[in-house]
């Protein structure tokens, strides 16, 4: 009997402490949590709801799959996709190598003068996107700095519309993304590479290993979870390309520019507005980038075997 | 040939240091020219910095702008630190199946592209504009809202909470304390630094944004930074000084966070990965 209750009472206590501390631990978290259900998967969950009506403004009404078909035969749209995956295959890759390359350079403990190297090479990291694309703007006008110095060193005969040109525009906004992240990617692998054990190196080197080697065999692979993140951060980002277009060529010349945000912004707020049909083109980015993540996955995931 | 690698490494590295500063110091130099010489591309600094700055204040509202960015970014932040970090914390200390699952379904919103949100969240606040006009379209508030909460910022706390002694929780609990007695009086002090790093990235991020505040922003008045610069630079006869003179202020306070918190900033950057 008596035991009896003490076994009760005590069952009662740890389930009343159990139940004190499951709130507690929901309380900590419970903020965020919400906060992130209402302001991105409620969004994401009414653009799907959107993205099946069509109209203009708040006159919506359902349409089914009809703005998914229409994406394939709209000639803007298909044009920023375009744009889009060509920024994503060239500058990507570029800036990573780029990172990847001043940050073995730095690497090495006896160089000099290494912080300020590094310092000037992160230092466009802080510069807000609008003011740098508003920079770039002039230096790559048609008589902006860059073309007066081409000029100056006979590199050019006469100077290059840059901004004017659909390939050369594409060309500035990849050399301006490439200006803006190479350095904030490139810290991500200083650390990494200031991680890796050096006796591993020591190793190499006694077995013969040449420098080529040592990166290729030992750097690369042991980077790999690193360059897997930064890939598939700079990707989105890429996916999502909007300040630096509108702020250096305002998608132009013609559409040989525009991203598929600046078409969604466009749809949304500055053509007469077709919301539905703009949430469907933003589930193409969403696609996009699902499916380019799980390309970086599936190929950082061999190279382990 | 160490000689000739020992060349060719301070070689690159100069070129790539002298590349990522440049448009920098032609922009602090242009701030000092008149526009004339701007497009001229002249290198020297020139007296015309005080005349720039004049144009600038006569025919923007630029003072304005600094106040409403100021305010949206210090706001965001304070909010942001204070959500994440109990969230952070909680996660981590806290575990169960149901947060773990919980957590991971918070990460995937990093997967989502923002311009997907855009349009559903500006007739989000279209509606609650009808209720409540204050925390509606065009408020500072509406700004604010969907930027505190990010799930990278919930994961970087996560991950430098793993570093927090487990010792100081049981050491507070057999002291007495609450369990948020514990999280303000150890936890937050304890963890300076990185309250720091989160701090600067978000205002970082904040005092930067451009593509939300363009949507919900309507009015000249509730004007940020970055819409003001993006406005001037979308003149037709735009005035090269005082344009370079606006991007001079406008980088003024993320290049001096940076300078001041470097090692902070990395830092912040480094814990996203570890």
């Amino acid at each position: 009997m008596n035991i009896d209750l003490t076994i009760k009472t005590g069952r009662n206590i740890n389930r009343k402490h159990r139940i004190k501390s499951t709130i507690v631990g929901w309380s900590f978290v419970i903020l965020a949590t919400i906060m992130i259900c209402v302001f991105y998967f409620y969004p994401m969950v009414q653009a799907l709801i959107l993205s099946l009506q069509s109209g203009s403004g708040a006159n919506l009404t359902f349409v089914g799959l009809k703005n998914y078909a229409r994406l394939f035969n709209d000639p803007t749209f298909l044009t920023t996709v375009k744009n889009t995956v060509i920024y994503l295959i060239i500058q990507v890759p570029i800036m990573i190598i780029v990172a990847l390359f001043l940050a073995v350079l730095l690497n090495n403990p006896k160089l000099k003068l290494r912080g300020l190297f590094r310092t000037a090479i992160f230092l466009p990291c802080v510069t807000s996107l609008v003011a740098y694309s508003v920079i770039f703007k002039y230096l790559f006008s048609e008589d902006g700095l860059i073309n007066v110095m081409l000029t100056k060193f006979s590199l050019i005969s006469e100077p290059i519309n840059w901004l004017g040109d659909p390939f050369w525009a594409k060309v500035t906004i990849i050399i301006a993304l490439t200006w803006r992240w190479a350095g904030y990617n490139m810290i991500f692998y200083l650390s990494a590479l200031q991680n890796i054990d050096q006796s591993i190196y020591e190793a190499a080197k006694i077995d013969g290993a040449s420098p080529v080697q040592q990166f290729f065999k030992i750097t690369i692979p042991l980077l790999k979870p690193v360059i897997l993140f930064t890939s598939i951060t700079s990707t989105i980002g890429t996916l999502q390309l909007f300040d630096e277009v509108v702020n250096i060529t305002q998608g132009g010349p013609g559409n040989a520019t525009m991203t598929i945000s600046q078409y969604i912004y466009n749809l949304s707020f500055k053509y007469t507005p077709d919301f539905g049909y703009a949430a469907t083109v933003s589930y193409a980015i969403v696609i996009m980038i699902v499916f380019f993540s799980i390309i970086q996955f599936k190929v950082a995931g061999d190279k382990n075997e | 040939m160490s000689n000739l690698k020992n060349v060719f490494n301070y070689t690159v590295l100069t070129i790539a240091s002298i590349v990522s500063v440049f448009p920098f110091l032609w922009m602090v130099v242009s701030a000092t020219n008149k526009s004339v010489e701007v497009t001229k591309g002249r290198l020297l600094p020139g007296s015309h910095f005080m005349e720039n700055f004049r144009n600038l204040l006569d025919s923007t509202n630029l003072v304005n702008a600094l106040m409403n960015s100021a305010k949206i970014a210090i706001v965001t932040t304070l909010l942001a630190l204070l959500v994440s970090s109990l969230a952070g914390y909680g996660f981590e200390i806290f575990k169960s199946k149901t947060k773990d699952f919980v957590f991971n379904f918070l990460l995937l919103s990093m997967m989502i592209p923002f311009a997907a949100l855009m349009v559903p969240l500006f007739r989000m606040f279209g509606t609650i504009s009808q209720i409540f006009p204050s925390i509606g379209i065009d408020t500072m508030t509406a700004v604010i809202l969907p930027t505190v909460t990010t799930a990278f910022l919930i994961f970087f706390f996560r991950q430098n909470t793993k570093m927090f002694p487990k010792e100081i929780i049981e050491a507070g609990r057999i002291d007495g304390l609450s369990e948020w007695g514990i999280f303000f009086r150890l936890y937050v002090p304890a963890m300076k630094t990185t309250y720091a790093a989160a701090a600067i990235i978000t205002f970082m991020s904040s005092w930067n944004g451009y593509l939300w505040p363009l949507v919900i922003l309507q009015s000249p008045e509730n004007q940020t930074v970055p819409l003001l610069i993006s406005n001037l630079g979308s003149s037709h006869y735009p005035d090269f000084g005082m344009i370079m003179t606006a991007v001079v202020i406008a980088t003024l306070p993320t290049a001096l966070i940076f300078f001041f918190m470097q090692k902070h900033f990395v830092a912040g950057m480094l814990g996203s990965v570890k």
